[in-house]
């Protein structure tokens, strides 16, 4: 890697005359409020005003589902101060069925793409890939504000959506057409299926726009010595997660786009024969499934999208705390190729009952539990790695412990879905539910909590109080369990999601006092959810302060800048790697790490 | 008012758990970080080792819980072919899933920090990864077979002498229509659906529609260890004909006709014996959701034997009588023979 170093020193210079805000590396001027905290070109800046959007979504898609939770535990009662919030909606106290839908959309919507994809991917890939490849910043700063901006705009839209007067998009996250193509077919496919749509356009070139950047930053602004098998598996986590990210989200707008059209300007794309509102639509010809394929050619490289940076971030916060070196370094590497080449060959998993050929679904079948084996590489090496270790009970790595448990959980019921012959029976009912709320739901946000806890000292200068989360984590970990655990056992007896009221069918109805135990366990891990958020801001001005600038003897390089670091992070030159990052051995002087800017001494063999 | 009262509350309890929080950790430096940290870390272990209790302990109690809660045995052989292989998939994750969560747990309290203790530097080893790479390719490969096996079973064309019966999913029920003497069921076309006298646009040039039956219940009426092969189509949006009962489901899709089949072999009356259910029915359910009333798209099928079967289609009048008067009525004098052996095919 010789050109590494003028490859980086040759952007930064650029970038360093690009930037608006007009200030090298580490020449410190005091910036305006506006450049600083608003239209700011710092990635440790920009992950922070992701974060802390995403948290806010993350917030209200919670209690979303604390709101259809009431509904679907209490059927028979009213809750007065649903009203409030919700007005007309909830008049009562009662959801109508129609916001019953539409929280449920919308819940999915906001989790999925905004907190665990843009808010999760959006924040660790701007923070750690420039820290952790020793870059000065992104390759594009400002098309990375860029990025955090489209996506801001792609919120305020969706906020929108939610307040207009017919309610917001109500067809489920995947929005299926003809339901979501025709206005007489549901009250959400007016205005806020249009403004859903948008605002999805407009996610879509955030991501775009970010993942470009992630990938050519990490290909390109590598310091010296920092060779591809020398960096953190965060990293090459959340490279991956870029490249799905960037050959996915494309089919996602071209879907979106075709469905635009069809909504608004009569073309039949997604349209057939369809007799809705006392009469029969001219369209002719189109295909309703057609929408599903480009849907879920996105819908799953997204699954990896969110699983992805949780299982990179794992395996540092594993690692680091539990002292030891991550247990096949390159067997996790080829694993995660083998996720991201896999992650675009399986969509149709998603489509065994919609009448597509049975053939082309063996051969999906299989390419589908196919992915269980890098996978089961993955967790046997997290074991692996903490067999023997010094295990250190921080938050961040009780978090990482929860995401094994609940991926190994949420990932075996993969096992059931995936084989055709069983979804049959499973396809949308609980058991669904259940699998991918634990496995991309609870064991994302436990990836994504990891590295909050890890990091926040790199990001604020300050740690987050630990009493409180402790409390957090065995609260969220226990009721994730609770939550979902018996909702695998509604799904085998064919409970079918996406239900307002079971109250009038007889093979369902005797779930009753089980949904409203899931519904109380959901709301307590809620109002604890908020604990965190309540934590995380008060830390961030009074949390107890970080004094030494590797407060967790780590050894990748964003331990190597001061505590908290200026735009273009090092004073002075950039370190220079040496080995690998997971060498957590005696270094001879005490510690049980060695950083990867020590030089390799004598004799000693690199990894 | 409330909310605002409701919301201070919330936010002075969050104030004060902060402010434990906070006293803990001064308390912390006072005391010695490192020991303190080190008494924090052995209940942190003993804690996660408790939570694994409780969760074995709610694992159980969970079964004990669901037990016959859950769905009756299969009503069709697929339906048992299937349960048998859901047993199989079960003991192979549950070993997996059992075996890997007490190593997690088991690891975590074992080599929980303790003082001047040196880790094992242990960064890879070809052949244990080998080995954690074979054994699941190996079960998948397993379970892949029996489940393409079962697929193609499930999938498979239905048999030359299955009854033939459309099922139509609009917003918000379901419309059965069966073929009627001449055992074909006439064209339909969407444009001449009409919700007051033709609710599936039948095509009345068709001769073949004239003697066509559209159930006035709503109820799918099977006769029992006789294959019923379902044409599935769609008025409006997808729908999805959901047989818990029959561990089998189909999209509805407007402009696309699916089908599948299945042979019922438990009449609804026995099993409301098996069950001990007096009020028990096969049901079908919509799982595509659909619209506001996606939750209440509720049909019925009855599981009958060949008797009652005729005496039920005897009642029934064919679509075309029933909703055009003054035209000739279609002969429907003698009562309609409907096991037929004939390929049934929809034009």
């Amino acid at each position: 890697m010789n050109h590494a170093e003028t490859i980086t020193q040759g952007t930064h210079v650029a970038h360093g005359h690009d930037a608006a805000s007009g200030h090298h590396g580490h020449e410190h001027h005091e910036q305006h409020f506006i450049w600083k905290y608003i239209f700011s070109q710092d990635h440790k800046m920009i992950s922070k005003q992701f974060l802390i959007t995403g948290m806010i979504w993350a917030v209200i898609g919670a209690l979303f589902s604390v709101f259809f939770r009431l509904q679907l535990g209490f059927p028979d009662s009213t809750f007065p101060i649903m009203e409030k919030f919700l007005g007309e909606w909830a008049k009562g106290g009662k959801l109508t069925p129609e916001f019953y839908y539409a929280l449920v959309t919308m819940h999915g919507t906001i989790l999925v793409f905004f907190v665990l994809t843009a808010g999760l991917s959006g924040t660790f890939a701007n923070l750690l890939i420039p820290l952790q490849i020793g870059a000065r910043d992104m390759a594009s700063p400002f098309m990375n504000m860029l990025s955090y901006w489209f996506f801001f705009l792609a919120s305020v839209i969706m906020m929108i959506s939610l307040f207009v007067e017919t309610g917001p998009a109500s067809g489920g996250w995947t929005t299926y057409p003809p339901l979501s193509a025709l206005k007489e077919a549901s009250l959400g496919s007016g205005v806020g299926m249009d403004l859903w749509l948008l605002g999805m356009a407009m996610f879509v070139v955030s991501s775009l726009l970010g993942g470009l950047n992630y990938i050519s930053t990490v290909l390109n602004m590598r310091t010296k010595g920092m060779t591809m098998t020398r960096m953190p598996l965060t990293i090459w986590a959340l490279f991956f997660t870029a490249v799905l990210g960037v050959l996915s989200f494309p089919v996602l707008f071209s879907g979106v786009l075709l469905l635009i059209f069809d909504r608004n300007l009569g073309t039949s794309f997604y349209l057939s024969e369809i007799f809705i509102g006392g009469k029969a639509l001219p369209h002719i010809g189109g295909s309703a499934i057609l929408y599903q394929h480009l849907f879920w050619f996105l819908g799953h490289p997204e699954v990896y999208i969110i699983m992805l940076p949780g299982m990179g971030m794992a395996s540092e916060v594993l690692s680091t705390h539990s002292r030891k070196p991550i247990f096949g370094y390159f067997a996790m590497i080829i694993s995660l190729v083998g996720i991201t080449l896999l992650a675009f060959l399986v969509w149709a998993h998603h489509m065994f009952v919609t009448g597509m050929s049975p053939f082309l679904g063996s051969i999906f079948v299989l390419l589908t539990l196919l992915i269980a084996v890098p996978s089961a590489v993955k967790v046997f090496n997290w074991l692996t790695t903490i067999w023997r270790g010094n295990i250190k009970f921080t938050p961040a790595m009780l978090f990482a412990l929860g995401f094994v448990s609940l991926f190994i959980s949420g990932g075996l019921t993969g096992i059931f879905l995936g084989n055709s012959a069983l979804d049959i029976h499973l396809h949308d009912t609980y058991f669904v539910v259940a699998h991918f709320h634990i496995v991309m739901g609870v064991s994302a946000f436990f990836g994504m909590f990891a590295g909050v806890y890890h990091w926040f000292p790199k990001m604020f200068g300050r740690f987050m109080n630990n009493s409180i989360a402790y409390i957090h984590f065995f609260v969220t970990f226990i009721g994730a369990y609770l939550i979902f655990w018996p909702m695998h056992y509604e799904g085998i007896a064919g409970m079918p999601r996406r239900y307002y009221d079971y109250s009038a069918w007889e093979s369902f109805k005797h779930f009753q006092s089980i949904n409203g135990f899931i519904s109380i366990v959901a709301t307590i891990v809620f109002f604890v959810q908020i604990l965190f958020v309540f934590n995380f801001i008060i830390s961030i001005f009074r949390g107890r302060k970080v004094t030494t600038p590797n407060p967790w003897n780590a050894t990748t390089l964003e331990w190597t800048t001061p505590i908290n670091p200026g735009h273009g992070n090092w004073e002075g030159d950039i370190p220079e790697v040496h080995r690998w990052p997971y060498d957590y051995k005696d270094d001879g002087n005490g510690n049980d790490f060695i950083p990867q800017t020590t030089p390799l001494r004598p004799g000693e063999e690199s990894h | 008012m409330s909310v605002f009262l409701i919301t201070t509350l919330i936010v002075l309890v969050f104030v004060i758990i902060y402010q434990i929080g906070k006293a803990s950790e001064y308390a912390t430096v006072l005391r010695g970080e490192e020991k303190v940290m080190a008494q924090t870390n052995r209940t942190i272990g003993w804690l996660l080792l408790a939570t694994f209790v409780f969760l074995m302990w709610g694992i159980w109690e969970c079964n004990e819980y669901f037990k016959g809660a859950l769905l009756p045995v299969a009503a069709c052989k697929t339906g048992q072919n299937y349960d048998s292989m859901f047993n199989v998939t079960v003991m192979v994750t549950g070993i997996v899933f059992f075996a890997t969560q007490a190593v997690l747990f088991w690891f975590c309290f074992k080599y929980q920090a303790k003082d001047k203790v040196s880790t094992y530097f242990f960064a890879h080893n070809n052949k244990l990864e080998l080995i954690w790479t074979t054994i699941p390719a190996i079960a998948m490969a397993i379970l892949v077979a029996i489940g393409l096996r079962n697929w193609y079973e499930v999938t498979s064309p239905a048999p030359m002498d299955a009854t033939v019966v459309e099922i139509v999913g609009k917003q918000f029920n379901w419309l059965v229509r069966y073929p009627g003497q001449d055992k074909e069921l006439g064209k339909r076309d969407f444009r001449k659906i009409n919700d007051a006298n033709n609710v599936l646009g039948l095509d009345w040039t068709d001769p073949h529609n004239s003697d066509d039956i559209i159930s006035q219940s709503g109820e799918l009426h099977v006769v029992v260890n006789k294959p019923v092969k379902l044409l599935i189509g769609s008025r409006d949006v997808i729908h999805d004909v959901g047989l818990p009962h029959f561990r089998i489901k189909m999209d509805a899709v407007p402009g696309i006709t699916t089908t599948l089949w299945f042979t019922p072999t438990i009449t609804s009356d026995s099993m409301k014996s098996i069950t001990k259910n007096p009020n028990f029915v096969y049901e079908i359910a919509c799982d595509q959701l659909c619209g506001k009333g996606h939750y209440s798209m509720r049909g019925t099928i009855i599981v009958e034997s060949q008797a009652d079967y005729d005496k039920w289609m005897a009642k029934q009048t064919s679509y075309y009588s029933a909703n055009n008067p003054a035209a000739t009525p279609a002969p429907a004098a003698e009562p309609v023979k409907t096991d037929s052996v004939k390929v049934v095919t929809m034009k």
